[in-house]
């Protein structure tokens, strides 16, 4: 297995606010990696700097033997790199077809391959191509940040929180996805609460507390910790 | 008869204050910031329309499109040396900042042209013409205006709902963050917004100086700020709405300078934006954005 995402020492800052101090992590080409952590321990920090939406004060982040620390976000995608921020950040007055269109943003053009592509994952959305995005439901508005992530075809795709506010059959229905993703070939470094569900499917996982990796293992070792079962599985 | 002439002159004057609002109403959206230095654009593409005929004798289309070229670079330059840097810091920073840029492009405008009115040549050279046995006459200016205005609108329109830019510049107006994920370069494309906002410009103040034939340092500044109460009234970020309430501050203002007073026009024309504005906080035509959880 090689090393697809290698972050190194990074320490990043909001202002004043030392968030994300000094983590190291990998996430291997074929892998998925889960990084769990209670609320404000510095997960979407940490993807937002991968993703060149913010910069790490010190250390390094190399992508595919490419260092990114420093590069600005819109190049990244063009590297393999997507990211489906927290929240989702579709596009609310544009229609689905333009959201993912927007996704193939970087090849000009939008092929229908592509689009049966995603609609083969999200059958749901195709019906509603022409609606407008802020008018979808929860579940089909994270289908639809996924989906437009995926128009891109990245190497690595990084998920923040993906199963967010969804009824507990749309999460098994998104981790399904995922696991489908994964297999199809996509690298995936996954950002969740829902950490019962998270580390089955992870290969590895890491545990982050205010800023610092506490806990690295497979995914199986984490869920059988005592750590962790106490702190993010409920016992 | 009476009523349909100042009507036809107001939709007129309120086509320019429509072309100028399309202007702020871009920028508005897409580097939401308040472009106040917008309306002097529009005071240096009249003046070098002006040089381009008066000094060098080149017909008006030629003038027009040089005003439109050193105005589109005006923005661009504007926007790069003034705005960017101040990308991410307070918005009032940014508001101070294009205020000082305003007072900039005036003052150079007096030390090149002097503060002297010039008198503006119109562009238009056909007659105008007189129905109903002359009670009512339309100029040239009146349908070059209106013309002019609605394909614009069309135009922009047509680009931002069908064109790769377009809609990249709508992903950037909704969400600058989500545009880098898609690999939109956001400072391009704001550079771009205002690029076309001040060609826009170009065109209006050729417009307007061949409608109002004076021009000097200050011309921009007023219909500048009208039109920037056009866009607000309109819904600021919205093409038709900018385009509707340009039209309709144009009328409203033809109007109480015939009926009611030339000097308070401008504060009828306020009221009526305020007015608005409690019933319709976005404006006529603005977004009502919803967000789900
Ligand atoms: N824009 C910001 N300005 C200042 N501080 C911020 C900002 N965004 C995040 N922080 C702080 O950085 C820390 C890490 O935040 P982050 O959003 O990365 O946490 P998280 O692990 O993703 O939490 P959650 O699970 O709630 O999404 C928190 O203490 C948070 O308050
Ligand atoms: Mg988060």
């Amino acid at each position: 297995m090689s090393t697809m995402l290698k972050i190194d020492d990074i320490h990043v800052y909001y202002g004043a606010i030392h968030a994300i101090k000094g983590v190291s992590f990998e996430v291997g080409e074929g892998e998925i990696v889960a990084l769990i952590g209670a609320n404000g321990a510095g997960k979407s920090t940490i993807l937002k700097t991968v993703s060149g939406l913010m910069h790490p004060r010190s250390g390094s982040i190399s992508f595919m033997d490419e260092q990114i620390a420093h590069m600005d976000a819109y190049k990244l995608l063009r590297h393999g790199l997507a990211h489906v921020p927290e929240g989702r950040r579709i596009f609310l007055q544009m229609t689905v077809q333009e959201n993912l269109e927007m996704g193939a943003y970087i090849r000009k053009d939008v092929s229908k391959a592509d689009l049966d592509m995603v609609f083969n994952y999200f059958p749901r959305l195709k019906e509603r191509r022409k609606q407008i995005a802020g008018t979808l439901s929860g579940g089909e508005q994270q289908m639809l940040a996924m989906s437009r992530a995926l128009m891109s075809h990245p190497k690595l795709m990084m998920l923040d929180e993906p199963s967010m506010g969804l009824a507990p059959i749309l999460v098994d229905q998104i981790f399904d996805i995922i696991k489908q993703l994964h297999k199809d070939g996509t690298t995936i470094l996954l950002v969740e609460q829902n950490a019962s569900k998270a580390l089955e499917i992870a290969d590895r996982a890491y545990v982050l507390e205010t800023g610092n990796i506490t806990l690295s293992g497979t995914g199986v070792e984490l869920a059988r910790s005592d750590e962790v079962r106490k702190a993010y599985l409920g016992g | 008869m009476q009523i349909l002439q100042y009507l036809i002159n107001g939709i007129s004057i309120g086509a320019v204050y429509a072309i100028i609002a399309l202007g702020y109403t871009m920028v508005y959206g897409i580097a939401k910031m308040l472009n106040f230095a917008h309306g002097d654009v529009i005071m240096v593409g009249a003046y070098i329309s002006f040089c381009v005929t008066n000094y060098l004798g080149l017909p008006a289309i030629v003038s027009i499109l040089a005003a439109m070229i050193v105005c589109t670079v005006l923005g661009i330059i504007i926007e790069a040396l003034a705005y960017k840097p101040l990308r991410g810091t307070s918005s009032l920073a940014v508001l101070i900042t294009a205020i000082g840029v305003s007072y900039f492009l005036q003052n150079a405008a007096q030390l090149i042209w002097g503060s002297a009115p010039k008198n503006f040549t119109s562009i238009v050279t056909f007659k105008p013409f007189s129905l109903a046995g002359g009670e009512l006459v339309i100029t040239g200016e009146v349908i070059i205006t209106i013309v002019i205005s609605v394909l614009i609108m069309v135009g922009l329109t047509l680009f931002t709902g069908k064109t790769r830019m377009g809609k990249a510049m709508r992903a950037v107006s909704e969400d600058r963050d989500a545009a880098q994920l898609m690999g939109i370069n956001v400072n391009q494309t704001i550079s771009m917004t205002f690029a076309i906002g001040s060609a826009l410009a170009a065109v209006a103040g050729v417009l307007l100086c061949s409608t109002v034939p004076t021009l000097m340092p200050t011309t921009g500044s007023m219909p500048g700020i009208r039109a920037f109460t056009a866009a607000v009234i309109g819904g600021i970020g919205s093409i038709p709405g900018a385009m509707l309430g340009g039209i309709l501050l144009g009328v409203i203002e033809t109007f109480s300078k015939k009926y009611i007073s030339t000097e308070f026009s401008d504060a009828i024309v306020f009221a009526v934006l305020i007015l608005i504005l409690l019933v319709k906080p976005a404006g006529l035509l603005g977004k009502q954005v919803q967000e789900k959880v």
